[in-house]
């Protein structure tokens, strides 16, 4: 009897991340929901640049690599293209919340009917750790040696927050991947951003908060406990929008 | 033929409406013709300038820069256009809006008072296309043939309550 | 009476764009092209297809990098400052192998610049713009009837090659009009399996990507680009000659420079000047050939531009400076007088005698 198998819809390239990160988590997240909905014949997926460029090479199903920031505007593009397929975008938080702010807010304004995974571990992994625009207050980073100096370079961006005030999307959620039960709750999300996309809802982004052990300059264990710590205070849990369940008075 | 012309005025005084006429017309007579606006802020309100080019030849540079005939709508585009006219060229102005006198003489000049005579025939918006019928008429290569047909073309459908008025003005320019 | 209609050069690209099979434009206002988007914002609702004001020009051409990847016909147009900001996805559809159709309808500049006609930017269209190295094929209107037949030509050779096929128009071809015939057109379908059309899980996944980390295998990438490039260089050049049979002067422009320089040849003809025009009609792939030719019988080559001079480094390079060039030319907006050409020509027809 299996009990436990790579999803059909990850590929058999082993991941470059490094220990500890939970990109390998989030990966698995979406491979399984495609899987579940049986959709992986009509699945395409926009990677972004960041830790996560390669994912085009770990999901099964057709990809396209976008530029900096743009993966919202790409995915607008291939799903128009094809409205029956299924489109998701996979950002982290430098290409979603800085260069690609402009692409986030107007695909979710305009309610562009596609899934947004946002990966936020508050750091650019991918060119050594630096500040990113979640970066918290005070934390240290390549940039911000000495600490982010909100007085410097501003607050940290509040995604979901800021997104659940247009009129746009369809779904807003913020889950978190440190521990077993939040995994499962973001499994659930992401598995409802994919189902509300099947059914035509429109635009659907959750937010994973997670970490960057490398980065962070922490052990794997110590970088879960620290995001715990800080980051879920800072950027809290929870369902930020649900039009269709507004709709229905709940 | 080979005619230039050139239609200055305000914006809002359908400048571009009547070169596109002509050009329609000029079309429709089996010329080659161009079209050319005067584009941007200068639209709204400013001056308007549009060159016609309606020839037996394919039409060169659309530009049109040393006019046969000049449509002058207000007295800016009268003395900024008057020098380019050619020698032996034309200028039609509308007298009610210009009260200077061309200061050219080896150019034939036409006063109509196109303003005045538009509003007293109940059509006051047209007086662009009573100019436009002066020039037909004093361009011997020309003729009012297929003057209703160019009017279909460029009149949008939803609008073709104008068709009449527009007929109307232009054969009241004619007629001048 | 002909079939023909008077349309502006902007709403020429737009029909003819659909008569192309095009079925998905995106876009951002910007003077003079905006009747484009105007244009398609009428008609592809109309015809259920996609047209989508993007939040940015930026977020246009990733827009049409996305269509473009699922394999369909798709384009944008912006006017030069609009093209500097699309230069990112420029590059990206290079290095992705994607088709896309662009219109540059140029504008003065550098910076906001004017918005009267322009030729200046010539090198970015010309040369790359983007970053990396990528040539995009460069198509140069001289009439609203060739903004239309191009715009069909450019989708056809962008899916022919998998390349972005530019229009390189100006102010005064967007705003024209003049009398054109639309038809309709045979539009050859290409086979595009590299498209992301999703697998149906009956093939290995495709993959869209200009990322390619190992510097052996971006090269044999770009080499075999180049050779593409090369057989486009042998197999799509297209210009215009007019009066150059007996010509002792060359003039070289394009687009609107090229009717104006028109009207001065046939002046200067009526003078006795023996002087012709080469009107490139692809800026890329440049008409080397005929200009290292034309070398060998006329004195000299003057380049109309409505630029500082830029293709007349292009003309030099082509004539491998066998004879001088000369360079008239008007910029931010100006356009040369048939006058100035016709100095320009009588300046070298004497030049020549001395």
């Amino acid at each position: 009897m299996v009990v436990f198998q790579k999803p059909k819809s990850l590929t058999d390239v082993p991941f470059h991340y490094c220990p500890g990160c939970t990109h390998g988590i989030i990966h698995r997240l979406v491979a399984e929901t495609i899987d579940e909905l049986g959709i992986e014949g009509k699945t395409i997926g926009i990677a972004p640049v960041g830790c996560a460029v390669l994912a085009y090479n770990y999901f099964a199903c057709d990809m396209v690599e976008a530029a900096h920031g743009r993966a919202p505007a790409v995915a607008t593009g291939v799903k128009r293209a094809e409205p029956d397929n299924i489109v998701f975008t996979y950002q982290g938080d430098g290409d979603l919340a800085s260069i690609g702010m402009a692409e986030t807010v107007h695909a979710a304004t305009r309610n562009e009917n596609i899934t947004v995974i946002f990966v936020n571990n508050a750091i650019y992994g991918m060119t050594g750790g630096q500040m990113a625009p979640t970066s918290l207050p005070g934390q240290v980073t390549q940039t911000s040696p000495y600490g982010r100096d909100v007085n410097l370079c501003g607050y940290p961006v509040k995604v979901c927050e800021m997104l659940s005030q247009l009129d746009g999307p369809e779904y807003i959620e913020r889950v978190a991947v440190n521990s077993v039960k939040n995994v499962k709750a973001a499994k659930k999300a992401i598995k409802k951003a994919f189902q509300n996309q099947i059914d035509k809802k429109g635009f659907s982004l959750i937010e994973v908060v997670s970490s960057c052990p490398t980065n962070w300059g922490m052990t794997p264990k110590k970088a879960l406990e620290w995001l715990e710590e800080n980051m879920i205070p800072y950027y809290p849990l929870g369902v930020y929008k649900d039009r269709s369940a507004e709709k229905e008075g709940k | 033929m080979n005619k230039q012309i050139l239609i200055a005025g305000f914006g809002g005084q359908g400048v571009l409406f009547a070169g596109k006429f002509l050009a329609t017309k000029g079309l429709i007579d089996d010329k080659n013709v161009s079209w050319l606006p005067s584009y941007g802020p200068e639209m709204r309100g400013g001056t308007a300038n549009c060159s016609v080019i309606i020839s037996d030849d394919p039409v060169g540079s659309p530009i049109v820069s040393e006019p046969d005939c000049l449509i002058a709508m207000n007295l800016p585009s009268l003395r900024r256009y008057e020098s380019s006219v050619v020698p032996g060229g034309m200028i039609i102005v509308d007298s009610t809006l210009i009260d200077e006198k061309v200061e050219r003489n080896d150019v034939s000049v036409f006063y109509v008072p196109a303003t005045k005579m538009a509003k007293d025939e109940g059509f006051a918006t047209l007086a662009n296309m009573i100019l436009c019928g002066k020039l037909i008429k004093e361009i011997s290569d020309m003729s009012f043939e297929h003057t209703t047909e160019a009017l279909q073309k460029v009149i949008p459908a939803r609008k073709a309550n104008l068709l009449d008025v527009n007929l109307n003005a232009l054969r009241v320019g004619y007629d001048y | 009476m002909t079939d023909k209609v008077l349309m502006k050069g902007n709403e020429a690209i737009a029909e003819a764009a659909i008569l192309a099979g095009c079925r998905f434009y995106f876009g951002y206002p910007i003077t003079p092209q905006t009747e484009v988007a105007a244009y398609m914002a009428k008609r592809m609702p109309k015809i259920g297809s996609v047209f989508l004001q993007a939040e940015s020009e930026v977020a246009a051409i990733n827009m049409v990098y996305g269509v473009s990847a699922a394999g369909k016909r798709v384009m944008t147009s912006s006017s030069s400052p609009g093209i500097s900001l699309k230069s990112e996805g420029l590059s990206y559809l290079a290095g992705s192998d994607l088709p896309a159709l662009v219109v540059n309808v140029q504008r003065g500049g550098p910076g906001l610049g004017g918005i009267q006609p322009s030729q200046s930017d010539y090198f970015q269209a010309t040369k790359g713009g983007g970053h990396g190295d990528y040539k995009m094929i460069v198509l140069a209107p001289a009439s609203v009837q060739e903004m239309a037949s191009l715009t069909v030509k450019g989708f056809d050779l962008a899916d022919k090659y998998r390349m972005t096929s530019m229009i390189l128009a100006d102010g005064t071809m967007g705003q024209m009009m003049e009398p054109v015939s639309l038809e309709k057109v045979e539009v050859t379908s290409y086979e595009k399996p590299w498209a992301v059309t999703g697998t149906k899980c009956e093939r290995k996944h495709n993959i869209a990507n200009s990322l390619f980390l190992v510097p052996e295998e971006l090269e044999r990438m770009n080499f075999a680009r180049f050779e593409r490039y090369k057989a486009i260089e042998e197999n799509e050049v297209m210009y215009e000659s007019f009066m150059m049979d007996d010509a002792e002067i060359c003039v070289v422009a394009y687009g609107i420079a090229a009717r104006v320089s028109k009207n001065a040849i046939v002046e200067a003809r009526k003078k006795g000047i023996k002087v012709g025009l080469v009107r490139p009609i692809t800026l890329w792939p440049f008409p080397k050939k005929v200009l290292l030719d034309a070398a060998e019988k006329v004195k000299s080559f003057i380049s109309v531009e409505l630029s500082m001079g830029q293709m007349i480094e292009d003309i030099e390079l082509a004539i491998k400076c066998k004879r001088p060039v000369t360079l008239c030319n008007r910029a931010g907006g100006m356009i040369p007088s048939p006058k100035q050409v016709l100095e320009a020509i009588e300046n070298a027809d004497k030049g020549g005698k001395e």
